[in-house]
């Protein structure tokens, strides 16, 4: 168990150097998270009314986007050099490994979404009831799409050809997440309760940090042979 | 379960059992379909409120009901191929995916065209509308992943993986859309199974759409067969088994011309 942790830990810390030293590789969804957001008010008109309408929703289908996007760089660089074999070899559990994947990878892409939750509401002028409420999303939403996304990477890591391929596989299962992440929203936003949708929300981040490593694990299995 | 199983991780085996369910299902599947397509098309009484159009629903309601229950069975075929390690179930896998998804689309499709002169507009996003348009895209899924991988066990795997993380997310699916947004009746025939009530549709339109639900899971298991038993064949063609039943079939071909 100690044994366990201390691989954790170490997997933790390698990951974060790693990810440090390629900035751009986390910057750009960001930035491509904040276009996104910036491209709905041309498109559907400035008019406050409609944006604070539809914000919960374009923030949310940003995130997911962009999330798609940084999603494969998850075992993409382990898998190329063969840190991932060694990871299959180490003496504890695969799971652990991939467990301390998905932490980088939240930590990585999610908490930076986090920070700039509130500019993106402020964009789309979303009234500042709802802004917690936002964010409280944003904060048990972002694990599930990092746990779910893993093993969708992890069953297409060995194919060259991934992104598109990715996005239809993961698009479709995370539905139910884009679904009450804006139910919760909206609630907040009309001044009605939002624990209903948010304790949904917090029983798909026990059910996927829970089960997703076995998934990824099997799939990892496929990939490398 | 594995003494069972075991067997059927051979080829031949499982070919040979196919061979003998084929008639099983291929037989009545065609017979319940002429006397189900002619009796709701024909005899069975116009609706009081749709008149004739409401005949669509035994096409409808049988597509989608066979849409899901063929999901579940290609999830089953995929824990068994990870769980056992068993070949043929992965095949199984592929097998159902095209035909599932055909399912899911004829659904669709005439709900489309049923939905145009009912609710006045081709495409709704109302909860039962939308589970079914996400089932589509689980099947384009599962079968995107086999086609995207060269090496076709590795594929077979993947796609069964896939499928198996698909069921479990089809109730959360299922209810998320449904507390979301909800145009489309409740369930008239599959709330005796799931709640005893007693069906809410006249006897003179349920027994033709019984008929057609058993005659279209008569012909899609039937299709699952044959598109099985012929991957079977094509991947070991080259193993005398194989090339035995290829070369008499050969034979009684050119026997008869």
């Amino acid at each position: 168990m100690a044994n366990a942790a201390r691989i954790f830990i170490q997997i933790v810390k390698r990951d974060l150097r790693v990810a440090s030293r390629q900035r751009s590789d986390l910057l750009n969804p960001l930035i491509f998270l904040l276009i996104v957001v910036s491209l709905f008010p041309l498109g559907v008109g400035p008019g406050p009314d409609i944006l604070a309408r539809i914000a919960p929703g374009v923030i949310w289908v940003s995130a997911l986007l962009s999330a798609m996007l940084g999603l494969e760089r998850m075992f993409r660089d382990d898998f190329r050099d063969g840190a991932l074999e060694q990871m299959m070899l180490l003496p504890v559990s695969l799971e652990v490994s991939v467990l301390a994947k998905i932490a980088v990878h939240w930590v990585m892409t999610a908490v930076p979404i986090l920070f700039i939750a509130p500019l993106l509401a402020l964009l789309l002028n979303l009234p500042t009831t709802a802004w917690g409420v936002l964010w409280v999303t944003l904060l048990l939403g972002t694990p599930v799409i990092s746990a779910a996304g893993a093993i969708g990477v992890a069953l297409t890591v060995s194919l060259n050809k991934g992104g598109a391929l990715l996005s239809l596989l993961l698009l479709p299962l995370l539905i139910p997440l884009l679904i009450f992440a804006t139910a919760a929203v909206e609630a907040a936003v009309s001044g009605l309760s939002a624990t209903g949708p948010l304790a949904l929300m917090g029983a798909f981040l026990v059910i996927t940090i829970t089960l997703a490593p076995f998934a990824v694990k099997a799939g990892l299995r496929v990939s490398v042979n | 379960m594995w003494r069972w199983l075991h067997p059927y991780a051979k080829s031949e085996a499982t070919f040979a059992l196919n061979q003998k369910l084929l008639p099983w299902f291929l037989i009545p599947g065609l017979l319940l379909t002429l006397v189900g397509v002619i009796w709701g098309l024909a005899y069975a009484p116009p609706d009081y409120q749709q008149g004739e159009s409401y005949r669509i629903i035994f096409v409808h309601v049988p597509a989608a009901i066979w849409s899901m229950g063929f999901y579940v069975s290609m999830a089953i075929a995929g824990l068994i191929a990870l769980v056992w390690q068993i070949r043929t179930a992965e095949q199984a896998v592929l097998a159902i995916a095209p035909v599932g998804a055909v399912l899911t689309f004829i659904s669709l499709f005439t709900g489309a065209v049923w939905g145009q002169p009912m609710w006045g507009t081709w495409w709704v996003w109302d909860a039962r509308l939308t589970s079914q348009l996400i089932l589509l895209f689980l099947y384009l899924g599962v079968m995107a992943l086999y086609v995207a991988f060269e090496d076709e066990r590795a594929g077979g795997k993947a796609a069964s993986i896939l499928a198996l993380v698909g069921v479990i997310n089809i109730p959360i699916i299922h209810y998320s859309v449904y507390w979301w947004n909800t145009l489309h009746q409740q369930s008239t025939i599959t709330k005796v199974i799931t709640r005893f009530e007693s069906p809410s549709i006249a006897p003179e339109m349920l027994w033709p759409l019984v008929v057609n639900i058993f005659a279209f899971m008569g012909l899609a298991a039937a299709l699952i067969i044959m598109r099985l038993n012929n991957e079977l064949l094509r991947r070991e063609i080259h193993r005398p088994w194989a090339q035995k039943i290829l070369n008499t079939g050969d034979k009684e071909n050119s026997d008869a011309v």
